[in-house]
């Protein structure tokens, strides 16, 4: 009988923290910009140059500790990681070893059958991003550019705990929503603010003892850390069946090939002489920090999606669709503490929303319109002041310029047109023009009246009451 | 009296009152300057024209009222490790021997801001690891007093250009007594402040947990005053620390009575030369005699602090010199094959071997497997060396004995045996990890005429103590030649 086999995963988790400055200096962090322009003495690792902490980044690394269940070390310290590499401008990188901020939690996940897991935090550390390099492979050179060196970076390093790729990406979707709602990251990993180093090795069903583990690398996207998953899993499976060993090793993956390849074995792994940084200061957060820290948590994903039920009776489609952006959740809260509508707020929200969104290729992060233009439009809509396309026409026109909803309606003249006389004139010239539809009706084709309903909104520009139009028609054609 | 024999505060006076101007003082150093250094080699770094160009400046800044400071015009040397924007900044290494800052270092700025005036970067051991300034990239400096000795180090080049009149008055470093052995050796007065006390921003790092900026100069008056202009928290140094007594001026007084005055017998055991021993002691009844209370005891623990000493300062010092790898700025080796090869023969080419010594060292002690027994041991061992002087400092508001236990070696006599190098700094050492303030201040001279200091130690955040002690002293002692 074939042996069985299980896989056992943690996960090391790098998360760009959204700091305007760098970790270490007053340099900013955005993105892009003309090579070495976001750089000072301090993050080029000039001679002399000292670093000092940015309060903010411990802010925010100490907020993900108290949101995924850590202890958070009131008076740790930064350690120096020694090795040469040129994107690394000290030759040192500043992290934390001995003394992390944030230690021994947890984070719950739901599994698709239903079951909830715990999936433990080993800790989480501080540190600074490296610069980039840029090889110019024709003139047989390279250049670094050091605008992301100091870009203040936490790590977080969860114990083996999770045994399948479904359970990697339900962690990795609760530390990213979670870590979004903080706003202390994008969590992209696309662009690289989120990325995750998967720690793998297989065991038979049933043995108590790890196997030897190999680190795969370059995983961009949560479909990429699936294939890993089960790539990196097959092989192992298949050397050991071979009789073979698995190497402790470093491995990069190639989502494209959909292989990985050895980067680096253990056996050249460098002795990083760890130690104590003494150019900075411990970091002590004292209990008055901490309790402000924990009295700004946010209501997060799980506790939101508990209330939203109780409060506002949503199918928990709606529920989970509005809750995974914080930012939807706010406009959702907003919008419905001004119209009082919330199943309209959702609609919105989840179909019209995230079409646009899709279409423009936005992340809800990126929505501009105010709950008041949306609440009106759902007002203006449910007075009959103006029909579903109207509203759908306000409301793009909202998403990317914010306007006066009442005036855009008037200027545009959107108004409905509920005027029984009115209406009744052009249902009758519809009928008189189009005699083959009102045949077809009368021959007991029903859906021609789709049509005649169509041209009456058409000779009203879009204006018309769509219910009133369609009753009229039903009454003039049924006579 | 010509310019030359002014100390610095003096100078400042007289260009303040219109008797001279920096002009004329900086045209008395460039005579002095081209006179001595060609024997002496005190600076790296001495451009004329800039130098004449920077007194002319301050001149005006002065005549238009805008430069009133107790320094205003005082032509200045700056050892070669604190950066100088647009001036070079070598560490006496070859290493950096091309590199330009775009910075300027905190203690020098303020000092440029009080109106002091630039000469050049002196020349050092390199990248202040030495005792002689003989393991500089750019030749040796000698001592002023006699030419066939060194002048200590590794601020070296800023005692002997004090001692030798080729400036007023200097800025030096101290990691294990870098200020105040040169000092006595070439018989000025130079002091490390408390830890934390002067900016480090833009001074390049040796061991960092230890290294102060401090003055270098021709009496006690000076070294008061440049501290009180060159102190202050800056927020660009996380260790800087924000004081509210820096007004060491205030601490000039002519008084010792009552205060107490601790002389730790370890420090006169063997191996001190008894000539030194003779002059401190002698320094000692010069203030007792004056009111203070002196008594001896036992500071103990002095044994395991050049142990404790060498393995944080190479273990800090392996990492701090990491950046230095011909990638960036500074010396980068001409011909290699790839990037590792391209490391290692820039590094083998561009430091030299007592710089090679400490960068092997200090990385066996950060190893795995070697960090506990060593590093984290000698981390320990720091602690209860600044507990002991916290006993001590309990019971005295100084303690008093030799800066080193000879006086100023001849040329070439160091480098062959650095253990013994190493062992002479053992006064010095135990003030750095202990992080308290330290005054050299001479105190005589040997037979062969070569200076002797005397050294005042105080605790954290007192060396108005150490200076109202150093002051009394010189008073007493009087003028010193």
């Amino acid at each position: 009988m074939a042996k069985e086999y299980e896989t056992v995963i943690g996960l090391e988790v790098h998360v760009e923290l959204a700091t305007k400055t760098k970790i270490f200096c007053g340099c900013s962090t955005e993105f892009g910009g003309a090579p070495n322009s976001h750089t000072c003495p301090v993050c080029t690792g000039m001679p002399g140059s000292l670093p000092v902490l940015n309060k903010k980044v411990v802010e925010y690394a100490a907020a993900v500790g108290l949101a995924t269940n850590c202890t958070i070390t009131q008076d740790c310290k930064f350690d120096r990681k020694n090795y040469f590499y040129p994107d690394n401008p000290q030759n040192y990188q500043i992290s934390q070893l001995y003394l992390p901020i944030c230690r021994d939690g947890h984070v719950d996940v739901k599994l698709e059958d239903g079951t909830q897991k715990a999936i433990r935090i080993h800790e989480i550390h501080m540190e600074e991003d490296a610069g980039k390099l840029i090889h110019d492979e024709w003139e047989g050179v390279s250049f670094v550019d050091f605008n992301r060196s100091g870009v203040p970076l936490i790590e977080i390093v969860s114990e083996p705990d999770m045994r399948s790729a479904e359970e990697v990406i339900a962690y990795l979707t609760k530390l990213r929503n979670t870590i979004q709602y903080l706003g202390a990251s994008d969590c992209k990993l696309q662009e690289g603010s989120m990325r995750a180093d998967v720690n793998l090795s297989v065991r038979e069903k049933g043995s108590e003892e790890f196997g030897t583990r190999t680190e795969t690398k370059n995983l961009n996207s949560f479909a990429a850390i699936e294939r890993a998953i089960k790539a990196e899993t097959a092989r192992q499976i298949d050397i050991i069946e071979a009789g073979g060993k698995v190497v402790q090793e470093t491995r990069r993956w190639n989502d494209d090939k959909e292989y990985s390849y050895a980067m680096r074995s253990k056996e050249d792994a460098q002795d990083y002489r760890y130690f104590p940084d003494p150019d900075l200061v411990p970091v002590h957060i004292s209990d008055e920090w901490l309790e402000e820290l924990k009295s700004k948590q946010p209501e997060f994903k799980d506790e939101k999606m508990k209330r939203y039920k109780e409060e506002f009776d949503l199918p928990d489609y709606d529920i989970n669709m509005i809750t995974d952006s914080k930012k939807l959740a706010d406009i959702f809260e907003e919008t419905t503490a001004i119209c009082n509508k919330p199943k309209k707020v959702s609609n919105w929200l989840i179909a019209e929303t995230m079409r646009i969104l899709k279409e423009k290729e936005m992340d809800p992060e990126d929505i501009t319109f105010s709950p008041e233009n949306l609440a009106r439009i759902i007002n203006l809509a449910d007075e009959g002041t103006i029909n579903s396309n109207a509203a759908k026409q306000v409301f793009e026109a909202i998403f990317t310029e914010d306007i006066d909803v009442d005036k855009y309606v008037e200027e545009k003249g959107l108004k409905q047109v509920n005027d029984e006389g009115a209406l009744k004139a052009t249902v009758e010239k519809v009928i008189s023009e189009n005699p083959q539809s009102v045949a077809d009706y009368k021959a007991g084709k029903e859906k021609a009246i789709g049509f005649l309903v169509g041209q009456t909104m058409k000779a009203m520009q879009g204006k018309a009451n769509p219910g009133m139009v369609n009753s009229l028609l039903k009454e003039l054609l049924n006579k | 009296m010509g310019l030359l024999e002014y100390t610095a505060v003096e100078l400042a006076a007289k260009i303040k009152s219109g008797e001279t101007t920096a002009t004329e003082a900086m045209e008395a150093v460039i005579a002095q300057i081209e006179k001595s250094e060609d024997e002496l080699n005190c600076y790296v770094t001495f451009d004329k024209e800039k130098a004449l160009e920077a007194a002319k400046k301050a001149d005006e800044g002065i005549k238009a009222g805008k430069l009133t400071g107790p320094l205003a015009g005082v032509p200045f040397a700056i050892k070669d490790n604190m950066c100088t924007e647009g001036m070079l900044t070598t560490c006496s290494s070859k290493i950096l021997g091309n590199f330009v800052p775009t910075y300027t270092a905190d203690a020098v700025e303020r000092l440029t801001q009080a109106g002091a005036v630039i000469i050049g970067k002196t020349n050092m051991d390199e990248f202040a690891m030495g005792s002689t300034t003989e393991t500089s990239a750019f030749g040796v400096t000698k001592n002023p007093r006699n030419i066939q000795h060194v002048p200590g180090g590794s601020s070296g080049g800023s005692a002997a250009a004090v001692a030798a009149n080729e400036c007023f008055a200097a800025l030096g470093s101290d990691t294990g007594g870098s200020i105040r052995q040169p000092a006595s050796y070439c018989g000025v007065v130079g002091m490390k402040p408390t830890y934390g006390t002067v900016s480090r921003y833009g001074l390049v790092a040796y061991g960092s947990s230890l290294d102060q900026i401090g003055p270098l100069c021709k009496d006690v008056t000076d070294c008061a005053t440049i501290m009180e202009v060159i102190a202050g928290k800056d927020d660009k140094d996380s260790t800087s620390v924000k004081r509210e007594d820096t007004s060491f001026t205030k601490a000039l007084v002519d008084d010792v009575k009552g205060l107490k005055i601790g002389i730790p017998r370890d420090y006169f055991g063997e191996g001190l030369d008894p000539e030194v021993k003779e002059a401190v002691l002698a320094a000692a009844k010069v203030l007792e005699s004056k009111g203070a209370i002196v008594e001896e005891f036992d500071l103990s623990l002095v044994e395991y602090a050049i142990p404790t000493y060498y393995t944080i300062a190479a273990a800090e010092a392996s990492s701090n010199l990491e950046r230095f790898d011909g990638v960036k700025y500074g010396y980068r080796t001409s011909d290699y094959e790839g990037l590792h090869n391209m490391y290692k023969k820039t590094r083998s080419e561009g430091f030299g071997p007592e710089v090679k010594r400490r960068i092997m060292l200090g990385s066996f002690v950060l190893s795995s497997g070697y960090y506990d027994a060593y590093y984290l041991k000698a981390l320990r061992v720091k602690a209860l060396i600044k507990k002991a002087f916290d006993e001590a400092f309990s019971k005295y508001d100084v303690i008093l004995g030799p800066v080193a236990p000879t006086t100023a070696p001849k040329l070439g006599s160091s480098l062959s045996d650095p253990i013994k190098m190493y062992l002479g700094d053992i006064y010095t050492i135990s003030v750095n990890l202990a992080g308290l303030p330290g005054m050299s201040v001479p105190c005589g001279k040997d037979k062969n005429g070569l200076p002797i200091g005397l050294q005042i130690i105080g605790d954290c955040f007192k060396e108005n103590n150490v200076i109202r002690a150093a002051y009394s002293y010189e008073q007493a002692r009087g003028k010193f030649e």
